[in-house]
C-alpha cells in the first residue's frame, strides 16, 4: 500500500479546516461514488474525487495534495449536482486547490497553474483579458510552444483574436483589487505556514 | 372398478422444464382404474382446484392423485379441493414428481419416465385408500414458555393477557436474560432496564403466570395440544417463599471473588447471590461450586446471619410435572467468544487479537456492562485494566461473524446497530475521546437505524474505517491496532487504550440438547429452525411448538418482541379450540389373529398402546389383546413393523398398499411409457429400457 497512517484523534482537523474554508461538512460522505461516476475529468485523475474526499476525511493531507485530482477538476460542477448529500464537491475541489497554494504545497500538475497564472496576469494588466497576449505567455511558459497554433487562423478569420487589447477604462481600480488580494494572500499565506508550524511543534 | 382422476401440475416452470407433464398425463391416463387425467400449470390455483373439482362430479371420481410437489407444501390444499366436491379428504394423495423428480434430474428421457412411475404408485395406493374421519383430541390450553429473556417475557405476558395459562421456565436465577444487561438501546437511546425491568415484574405477579426460576426442562412427552413436561427446579439452596431478599446473606458470605455472569466478569459476586438489584424473583441463589460450605463442609455464615432461616443447605433438586398444549421457545444466545477454549470448541478463536486475553480487550455486551448505570463502574466508561479514561476506542465488526475461515458464514446482524450506540454512549461520556471503527458493511435495514448510524458519524464524529483488523498486539500502555481503509487504500495503525469487539451472535452453547428432547431441527449452528422461511416463521416443523426471538437467528430486541407476540398468538389460536383435529393415521389391531404377545406394548415410543381384555356377556375373560389409543398415537409405524402376527396395520399406510406400490413398479407386460408424441431421436438408454 502506498499510504501508512497513524490515527490519533488529530485526523478530524483537516477536516474541520475545510469546513471552516468551504462551509461543507464532509462527514456527511459515505463514499457511494456517484461524484467519481460522473466526472468527465476521472480518467486522467490519480484518483476521482469520492477518494479525494475520503483522504480529507482521514487526515492524509500529504496524500491530498500528492494528488492532480483538484487541479485537474474542470469546475463543471457534475459532482456537486449529483451528490445524495448535497455536498458542494466542486467547492470542495476549489478550497483544496487555495489550500496547497497558501500552504506553498509543490503542485503535482504545473499547467493549470502556469494558465491560471497567465489569465490574472493579462486581467490585471488590461482591466480585462487579452487573449491573444494570455496565449502567447501561456505557451512561452508551459515551453510547448506551439500548443493549439492551428486554430489560430480560424479564430482570426472570426475576429476572436485581436491584435491588440482593449483595455477597461477603470484598469486602475482593478490594479487596486489584485494588489489588495495579493496582500491578502501574502498575510494568509503566513498565518498558514505558521500554523502549520505550530502543528508540527507539538 | 376404481375411477381415479391424476392431475399433473407444471408448477409453472419448476416441473415443465425438465418433466413433460403431458406425457405425464397421457401415460396416468392409460393405466387401470384412471378415468380421467389432464396436466395444468398451476393446480394449486383457483381455476386448477376448479378443474379437478369439476373432474370429480363429471367422472364420480373415487380417488383424485395430485401429481405435483410435495404433501408438505400442498396436500391441505388439496385435500380441502376435493372435500369441497364431495370426496373424503383422504382418497386424495400427492404424487411429488417436483421435488422427487423434477427439481433434482436433469431434462432427459428417465426423468419423464420416472415422474410416471411416482404417478403410477400413488394411483395404486388411492385404489386401496379408505374414507378416514380425523380424530378428535382435547386441547390443554396452558403454554409453556422456555426461555425469560424479553421474547419469553413477552410470549408469556401475551399469552396470560389472553386469558390462558402460562408456565414460564427459566435457567437462572432471574428472568430478564440479556436485555437487562444492556446500558441503552438503539435507536432512540433509551434506557433498557427502565423498558424492561416493569415487563419482568408483571410476569411475577401476573395471575396467569407460574415462573420457574433456576430451572430446567428435563423431559417433553405427548405432541401439540397435549405435551407433558417435567421441569427440573435447581436446589436453590434458599426457601424462597421465606426469603424476604434482604440481602445481608451477601454482605456476610465470605467467598467474594467469583467472577459475576451479570456483570460478563468486570465485577465478582459472592457464593449466595442475587444476579442484580432488579432480579425478579429478588431471591438469592447458592452457588455449589463456589460455595465455602459445599466445597469444604464449613461455613454457613450465610445461614447463620438470615434473619428469617430461610437458607436451606439440605434442599435438593425437585421434579415437577406439567402439562400444557402449546409450548414457545425462547431460548435466546450467547455470544462467541475469541477465547482459545471458549464454549463453542466448534469454532475457532482469534490468535491474532491474543485470544481475548488482554483484558482491555471485550466483547460488546462487556461494554454494555461498562456503559451501563447498574454496571460494574456506575457508568463510568474505565478500561478494565486499569479503571484509567481510554482516550480512544477501537471498535471491531464482524468478529466471528461473516468470517468462514472461523467457521461462521452469518450475518450476527445486530452489531452494526449496536456499535453505532457504543461510540454514542463512549462519545457522550468521553467527550475528547475518538471512537474509531473498522466495519466490512454497515447493515441497518429498519426504521431509524440508518438514521441513527449516520448520526454517530456526523454528529457524535465516530471515525469509520472500512476494512477489518489484521493483528492487535500491546504495546506498553497502549494496544495497538492494525487494520485498514480500503476508501483511501492505507494501512491504518491506532494507539488504543480499549478494543471492543462485536462478536457472533451464537445460540446457548449446549441448546440442541433442548432442540432434541423437543424434537425440533435446527440447522448447522444450532440456531432452531422455523416451518417455512417465509411464510411460516414462528413455528417449527413439530406441531404446538413456536419460536421466539434469538434462538431462531440473530435479532434485535423489536424483532424479538415481535416474533414472541407472533408465536404467542399461535398458541392462542391454538387454544381457541376446546378440541383439535388431527391426521387419523394412527395405527389399528386386529384382535381376531393378535396373539397378545405385548411387544407393541413395550416398544411404543408414545406409551399409547395398552392391554385390552375381550370378555363375553357373562363377564368371562375370553382373550387379551393390544389396543391403540388414538388420541396418543402418532403413526410412527414401530408397533406395525414389530407386530409377530402381522395383526397391527397403520391407517391410510396399510401394508397392503404399501406393498401393492411397489409391485406396480415391476409390472411386467403393459405399455407402461408410450412414446413421446414426437420422436427425439432414440437415445440408447431407451433402447435399452
Amino acid at each position: 500500500m502506498k499510504y501508512q497512517i497513524r490515527l490519533s484523534g488529530d485526523e478530524i482537523r483537516l477536516m474541520q479546516e475545510v469546513k471552516a474554508r468551504s462551509g461543507v461538512d464532509l462527514a456527511k460522505c459515505y463514499q457511494c461514488g456517484e461524484c467519481t461516476a460522473g466526472c468527465p475529468m476521472t480518467p486522467e485523475m490519480d484518483a476521482g474525487p469520492t477518494k479525494t474526499l475520503r483522504l480529507i476525511q482521514l487526515g492524509m493531507e500529504e496524500a491530498l495534495f500528492d494528488l492532480n485530482t483538484p487541479w485537474l477538476c474542470a469546475s463543471c460542477e457534475t459532482c456537486t449536482a449529483r451528490c445524495p448529500n448535497d455536498i458542494d464537491i466542486a467547492l470542495v475541489m476549489d478550497v483544496v486547490r487555495q489550500m496547497a497554494r497558501l500552504k506553498g504545497k509543490k503542485i503535482p500538475v504545473k499547467e493549470p497553474r502556469i494558465f491560471q497564472d497567465v489569465f490574472l496576469k493579462s486581467v490585471e494588466n488590461n482591466g480585462r483579458l487579452f487573449e491573444p497576449g494570455m496565449i502567447a505567455f501561456y505557451n512561452l511558459r508551459s515551453g510547448d510552444l506551439f500548443h493549439d497554433v492551428g486554430l489560430g487562423p480560424k479564430m482570426l478569420l472570426k475576429g476572436k483574436l485581436p491584435l491588440l487589447p482593449h483595455t477597461s477604462k477603470n484598469r486602475e481600480k482593478l490594479r487596486e483589487i489584485f494588489r489588495k488580494a495579493e496582500a491578502l494572500e501574502k498575510e494568509a499565506g503566513k498565518k498558514a505556514s505558521e500554523e502549520a508550524h505550530d502543528e508540527s511543534g507539538h | 372398478m376404481s375411477k381415479i382422476g391424476v392431475f399433473v401440475c407444471h408448477c409453472g416452470e419448476n416441473i415443465s422444464r425438465t418433466v413433460d407433464c403431458a406425457r405425464v398425463a397421457k401415460a396416468s391416463g392409460q393405466i387401470r382404474g384412471v378415468a380421467v387425467a389432464k396436466d395444468y400449470k398451476y393446480m394449486c390455483s383457483d381455476p386448477g382446484q376448479a378443474l379437478i373439482k369439476n373432474a370429480i362430479k363429471e367422472h364420480k371420481l373415487d380417488g383424485v392423485v395430485v401429481s405435483a410437489c410435495s404433501p408438505h407444501m400442498h396436500e391441505k390444499t388439496f385435500r380441502k379441493a376435493v372435500t369441497e366436491a364431495g370426496l373424503n379428504q383422504f382418497l386424495c394423495e400427492m404424487a411429488n414428481i417436483r421435488e422427487h423428480c423434477s427439481w433434482v434430474h436433469e431434462k432427459e428421457e428417465p426423468t419423464t419416465r420416472k415422474a410416471i412411475e411416482l404417478v403410477r404408485l400413488m394411483v395404486e395406493k388411492v385404489k386401496r385408500n379408505m374414507a378416514l374421519e380425523p380424530i378428535r383430541v382435547d386441547v390443554t390450553k396452558r403454554a409453556l414458555v422456555i426461555g425469560g429473556g424479553v421474547a419469553g417475557i413477552q410470549a408469556a405476558l401475551d399469552i396470560a393477557d389472553g386469558g390462558h395459562e402460562v408456565i414460564l421456565v427459566e435457567k437462572d436465577p432471574s428472568v430478564g436474560g440479556h436485555m437487562a444487561q444492556l446500558s441503552e438501546t438503539f435507536p432512540t437511546l433509551d434506557c433498557s432496564q427502565c423498558i424492561l425491568t416493569p415487563k419482568m415484574v408483571d410476569v411475577g405477579s401476573h395471575p396467569n403466570i407460574k415462573l420457574y426460576t433456576y430451572s430446567e426442562v428435563e423431559k417433553i412427552e405427548g405432541f401439540v395440544g397435549n405435551f407433558k413436561v417435567t421441569i427440573k427446579k435447581k436446589a436453590r439452596s434458599v426457601d424462597i417463599d421465606k426469603c424476604t431478599g434482604c440481602g445481608e446473606c451477601q454482605l456476610k458470605c465470605p467467598s467474594k471473588k467469583i467472577p459475576s455472569e451479570f456483570d460478563r466478569g468486570l465485577k465478582n459476586r459472592t457464593a449466595i447471590y442475587i444476579p442484580f438489584p432488579q432480579a425478579v424473583p429478588a431471591r438469592p441463589v447458592i452457588d455449589r461450586e463456589h460455595c465455602i460450605y459445599f466445597t469444604k463442609g464449613k461455613c454457613k455464615a450465610c445461614q447463620k446471619v438470615c434473619p428469617t432461616e430461610a437458607v436451606d443447605f439440605e434442599q435438593t433438586d425437585e421434579y415437577v410435572e406439567e402439562e400444557v398444549g402449546g409450548i414457545v421457545v425462547a431460548t435466546g444466545f450467547d455470544l462467541y467468544t475469541t477465547d482459545k477454549q471458549g464454549p463453542y470448541p466448534d469454532y475457532k478463536g482469534y490468535g491474532e487479537y491474543g485470544y481475548g486475553e488482554d483484558p482491555d480487550i471485550i466483547d460488546g455486551l462487556q461494554f454494555e456492562r461498562l456503559a451501563s448505570a447498574s454496571g460494574p463502574t456506575g457508568g463510568a466508561i474505565q478500561r478494565p485494566s486499569d479503571g484509567k479514561e481510554p482516550k480512544s476506542v477501537v471498535f471491531l465488526q464482524c468478529i466471528g461473524s461473516r468470517h468462514p475461515s472461523k467457521g461462521i458464514e452469518f450475518c450476527s446482524k445486530i452489531c452494526c446497530m449496536y456499535t453505532a450506540k457504543h461510540t454514542m454512549l463512549y462519545k457522550h461520556k468521553v467527550h475528547h475521546g475518538t471512537a474509531y471503527v473498522f466495519y466490512m458493511d454497515i447493515r441497518a435495514p429498519g426504521k431509524g437505524y440508518d438514521e441513527f448510524v449516520r448520526r454517530a458519524i456526523e454528529e457524535d464524529g465516530a471515525v469509520y474505517l472500512r476494512g477489518r483488523v489484521s493483528r492487535i498486539y500491546r504495546s506498553g500502555d497502549h494496544l495497538i491496532v492494525k487494520g485498514a481503509d480500503t476508501l483511501s487504500g492505507a494501512a491504518v495503525e491506532i494507539e488504543a487504550d480499549m478494543v471492543v469487539l462485536a462478536t457472533a451472535v451464537m445460540p446457548q452453547p449446549g441448546i440442541e440438547g433442548l432442540f432434541q428432547k423437543l424434537g425440533i431441527s435446527y440447522d448447522q449452528y444450532k440456531f432452531a429452525s422455523e416451518a417455512h422461511p417465509k411464510l411460516r416463521p414462528v413455528e417449527c416443523a413439530t406441531a404446538g411448538i413456536f419460536l421466539a426471538g434469538a434462538c431462531q437467528g440473530p435479532k434485535d430486541i423489536p424483532e424479538s418482541v415481535a416474533q414472541a407476540s407472533a408465536a404467542a398468538s399461535k398458541a392462542l389460536i391454538l387454544f381457541s379450540r376446546d378440541q383439535m383435529l388431527r391426521e387419523p393415521v394412527v395405527a389399528k389391531v386386529n384382535e381376531n389373529t393378535c396373539i397378545a404377545c405385548w411387544y407393541c406394548v413395550e416398544i411404543c415410543p408414545f406409551t399409547a398402546i395398552s392391554k385390552k381384555d375381550i370378555r363375553d356377556r357373562q363377564g368371562n375373560l375370553i382373550k387379551r389383546v393390544a389396543e391403540v389409543n388414538p388420541s396418543l398415537c402418532t403413526g410412527c409405524g414401530t408397533c406395525a413393523a414389530t407386530c409377530f402376527s402381522n395383526s397391527i396395520d397403520l391407517d391410510g399406510f396399510t401394508d397392503e398398499q404399501i406393498y401393492s406400490e411397489i409391485n406396480s413398479l415391476m409390472a411386467v407386460g403393459q405399455d407402461l411409457f408410450p412414446e413421446p408424441e414426437k420422436a427425439e431421436g432414440d437415445s440408447p438408454d431407451e433402447k435399452a429400457a
